[in-house]
């Protein structure tokens, strides 16, 4: 079968043949063997590189390389986390004291409504009512009634009429600094330009005490209202709505002054 | 024939079987299997060339492996592992490349 080939085709030929014959001998299985290993061992580690990474298979000093970057790099985002924690606060401190003067303006506008008349008001207070038998009840009884009642401490006021005379009242106003009241022309009082007839009511929040005082002092509300022939009836309450609103209207004049 | 079949059977193996390195082997084994694939180019120039012996073969297999991990072995203890493993696989790497440009010139005649 091994003949001496004259040139390289036909040597190359016949290697290939022989490559091509099984043949099996001990030194054989031995190189069949070494290449089984080299494939396995190839897989093997290539697999290994795959699956671990570089890290795996780096040495001592790369390893130490690497080590050095990443704590360099971990102290620079470290120092990163705590200058956007920094303004995370500052923009949270900004946040709360915002917040907290957004509250107090809000506190101060409810307060403020009371005041204005924009802002329904409950507490203890009283009702005055006032009955009108003989037609003689005009604004400046009313106002009178007011002024004593501001000036014994009401919070806030609310006054009642009826549509038509001799009915429950029905039509109510909320009193505040700009109030007025005018006579009507034909009975019957105007207040802020809304008619209302007798019997008037007043709604008062404030200290009933003091407010029933004001009103029954010899020579004030009751008795006058009493001299003109009416009758004004106090009833004392451990809860007063006043319900009725006014628009907040923009001052058409008066501006803020600082 | 039968070493190609070895060979697929080799890499076969490995595929299925999944093993992990041992960390004992990890820095050697890249080393030993160029070592190894310098062997086998060696082995597959000297068949074309019809002076293929497989006495040879093995010997030079182990021996080139044994050689290789030996050197990664010792640069290791002297401090240079990293450098030297570049040495041999540089080395290797110039072997394996003239056996296959002497491949090329038997089988391609180029």
């Amino acid at each position: 079968m091994r003949t001496q080939p004259d040139d390289d085709d036909e040597r190359t030929s016949d290697v290939v043949r022989r490559l091509l014959t099984p043949r099996l001998r001990r030194v054989d299985l031995a190189v069949a063997g070494l290449l089984a290993v080299l494939g396995f061992a190839a897989v093997v580690q290539v697999r290994a590189t795959q699956e671990d990474g570089p890290l795996a298979t780096a040495r001592q000093e790369d390893l130490v390389q690497i080590l050095d970057e990443l704590t360099n790099r971990n102290d620079r985002l470290r120092a990163e986390i705590g200058s956007l924690e920094q303004a995370r606060r500052e923009i949270t401190s900004g946040t709360d004291s915002s917040a907290a003067a957004l509250a107090e303006a809000q506190r101060r506008a409810r307060l403020l409504g009371v005041l204005a008349g924009t802002v329904a008001a409950r507490g203890p207070g009283l009702r005055l009512t006032i009955t009108d038998a003989d037609g003689r009840i005009g604004p400046d009884v009313l106002l009178n009634a007011l002024e004593e009642l501001r000036a014994a401490g009401a919070e806030a006021v609310q006054l009642e009429g009826s549509v038509a005379a001799g009915e429950q009242p029905a039509s109510s106003v909320r009193v505040v600094a700009s109030t007025s009241f005018l006579e009507g022309e034909q009975g019957g009082v105007v207040v802020d330009g809304q008619l209302l007839r007798p019997p008037y009511r007043f709604l008062v929040v404030g200290d009933a005490p003091t407010l029933a005082t004001a009103l029954t002092i010899p020579g004030g509300v009751v008795d006058d209202v009493a001299q003109r022939g009416g009758r004004a009836v106090i009833e004392r309450s451990e809860d007063v709505l006043v319900g009725a609103l006014r628009p907040l209207g923009e001052p058409r004049y008066a501006r803020p002054a600082g | 024939m039968i070493p190609a079949l070895a060979l697929v059977l080799g890499v076969t193996l490995g595929l299925v079987l999944e093993p992990t390195v041992p960390a004992a082997l990890q820095p050697y084994l890249p080393i030993a299997v160029v070592a190894a694939l310098d062997a086998v180019f060696g082995a597959v120039r000297a068949q074309l060339e019809g002076i293929f012996d497989d006495r040879v073969f093995v010997v030079s297999f182990v021996s080139n492996v044994l050689v290789a991990a030996l050197v990664v072995f010792l640069g290791d203890q002297l401090g240079v592992g990293g450098q030297l493993s570049t040495g041999v696989v540089v080395v290797l790497g110039i072997r394996i490349f003239s056996n296959a440009a002497a491949i090329r010139r038997r089988v391609f005649h180029a």
